[in-house]
C-alpha cells in the first residue's frame, strides 16, 4: 500500500512546475531524487541545480503547499548535494518539451530550437537564470538560450 | 578535531562569500549587459556555495544559524585568503583576480572532492562544476585583454604586478591545513601549485603578458589577518542584521 501511495506523491510533485521553466516540472528536472516512507513520514530528497538558483527555495515552498493542498502532511524535505545534478538526468521527452518551448535542450551540440540548425554562435556563457547561456542562430538569425550541460 | 573541521570548512564559506560579495558589486554596473549578467551569475554561484559550506559549519558549530556567521562575525573572525577581498577596481583588475583565484579554485576543489568526510566531498563536487566555466569566462578575458589593445594590455600587466603578492597564501601550509590533510579531509594545498603555475604561465603566454616576479608575499586571511578593505566590505554586507537584529525579508 505504501509503495501506492509513494507513486501517488511521485506523480503529484510532477504536478510542481520548475519556477523558472513552467513547462517542465521539478521531477523532470530531476531535482526530486528520491521518495520513501519511514515511520510514517514521507522522506523527500532534493537536490539543487546551480549552488546559488534562487529557483530552489521556491521550488521547495511549492512542493510543500502542493503536497498541503492535497491533504499530505507527514512529510519532511531534506536537501542534498551528492550525487551532484547533472543534466543527464533529463529524458529525452523532456529535453523535446524545452525544445517546443523555445529552449535549446542540454547536449554538447547546441542546436538552434527554431529552424534546428547547428549552425550556432555563443554570445554569453551566462543568461537569464544560472542555467542557460546566450546564443545566436547563423542560419536564421534568431537570438536563443540554450539549457546549459553540466 | 571538529573545531579545526569547523575552522577549515569556514576558510572554504568565507572565500566563497567575500568573492561573491565582490562580484555582487558589478552588478548594474558590469561593461556589457552580457558582463554585467555573467558577473552577478558568478556572484550567485559564489553565495550558493558559500551557503552549502555555511549549512555544514553551522552544524559543527552547533550554535549558530548559517546566517550568524555571515551577518554576525568580524573582521578578524573571517577566515578567507585576502585576494578575495580586495577592491575591484576596474573590469581588467577584477578578471585579473578572478583568474588567478578561479585557477586555484578549480584545483583546490579538484582535490577536495575527495575527502573522507562526504559532506565536503558532495560540496566540493559540485562547486567544481560551476568553479570550471567561472575559469573559463576569467581565462578567456584575460586572453582578450591582455593581447587586446595596447592601453587594455597595459592596464591588466600593472594589475597582474599588483594582485601577485596575493598569490602566495593559496598555496601556504597551517597547523589546521596539516592537521586536516593527516586526516585525508583537507588538501594539501602546496601540491596544487605546480598546475596552478602550468595553468598560469600557459594563459599569460597566450595573453601576451608577463609573469610577475615573487617579491612580497601578503599572508594571514586564514587566521583573521585582513587588508584594510575586509572592514568595508563586511560594513556593507553586515548592515542590514547589525543594524535591524534578526530583521526577515
Amino acid at each position: 500500500m505504501q509503495s501506492g501511495k509513494i507513486n501517488e506523491i511521485w506523480k503529484l510533485l510532477d504536478s510542481v512546475p520548475d519556477p523558472e521553466i513552467p513547462i517542465i516540472s521539478v521531477v523532470e528536472l530531476g531535482v526530486v531524487r528520491n521518495i520513501s516512507f519511514t515511520n510514517n513520514v514521507y522522506q523527500i530528497l532534493i537536490t539543487p541545480t546551480y549552488s546559488g538558483c534562487p529557483a530552489v527555495k521556491t521550488f521547495i515552498d511549492d512542493i510543500k503547499s502542493c503536497l498541503k493542498t492535497n491533504k499530505i502532511f507527514n512529510f519532511d524535505i531534506k536537501i542534498i548535494y551528492a550525487p551532484a545534478w547533472t543534466t543527464d538526468w533529463m529524458s529525452v521527452e523532456t529535453k523535446e518539451k524545452l525544445r517546443k518551448y523555445g529552449i535549446s535542450p542540454p547536449s554538447n551540440k547546441v542546436v538552434c530550437p527554431q529552424c534546428t540548425s547547428s549552425n550556432t554562435v555563443l554570445v554569453s556563457e551566462f543568461g537569464a537564470t544560472a542555467c542557460k547561456s546566450f546564443h545566436k542562430c547563423s542560419e536564421c538569425l534568431e537570438p536563443f538560450e540554450h539549457f546549459k550541460c553540466i | 578535531m571538529d573545531n579545526e573541521l569547523l575552522n577549515y570548512t569556514l576558510r572554504i564559506a568565507d572565500n566563497s562569500l567575500i568573492l561573491g560579495q565582490r562580484m555582487s558589486e558589478w552588478c548594474s554596473k558590469g561593461p556589457t549587459l552580457e558582463e554585467d549578467i555573467a558577473l552577478s551569475n558568478i556572484s550567485l554561484d559564489l553565495f550558493g556555495q558559500a551557503n552549502g559550506f555555511y549549512s555544514y559549519a553551522s552544524q559543527l558549530d552547533g550554535n549558530k544559524s548559517p546566517d550568524d556567521l555571515a551577518f554576525l562575525r568580524n573582521e578578524r573572525e573571517f577566515f578567507n585568503q585576502q585576494i578575495v577581498e580586495l577592491e575591484n577596481i576596474d573590469f581588467g583588475n577584477t578578471i585579473v583576480r578572478n583568474f588567478l583565484y578561479d585557477s586555484y579554485n578549480f584545483l583546490f576543489y579538484s582535490s577536495l572532492k575527495n575527502s573522507k568526510d562526504d559532506t565536503l566531498s558532495a560540496l566540493a563536487s559540485k562547486s567544481l562544476k560551476e568553479v570550471k566555466y567561472h575559469l573559463r569566462h576569467s581565462k578567456n578575458w584575460l586572453i582578450r585583454l591582455g593581447d587586446g589593445t595596447e592601453f587594455s594590455k597595459q592596464k591588466v600587466q600593472q594589475s597582474l604586478e599588483d594582485i601577485w603578492q596575493y598569490t602566495h597564501d593559496m598555496f601556504s601550509m597551517d597547523e589546521i591545513d596539516n592537521k586536516m590533510y593527516k586526516l585525508n579531509i583537507g588538501i594539501n594545498n602546496s601540491h596544487l601549485k605546480d598546475e596552478w603555475d602550468k595553468i598560469i604561465d600557459e594563459t599569460l603566454l597566450e595573453a601576451k603578458l608577463v609573469r610577475p616576479k615573487d617579491g612580497y608575499k601578503a599572508e594571514g586571511g586564514k587566521n583573521g589577518m585582513h587588508t584594510e578593505h575586509l572592514g568595508f566590505l563586511l560594513a556593507e554586507m553586515q548592515f542590514l542584521q547589525r543594524a535591524y537584529p534578526n530583521a526577515k525579508w
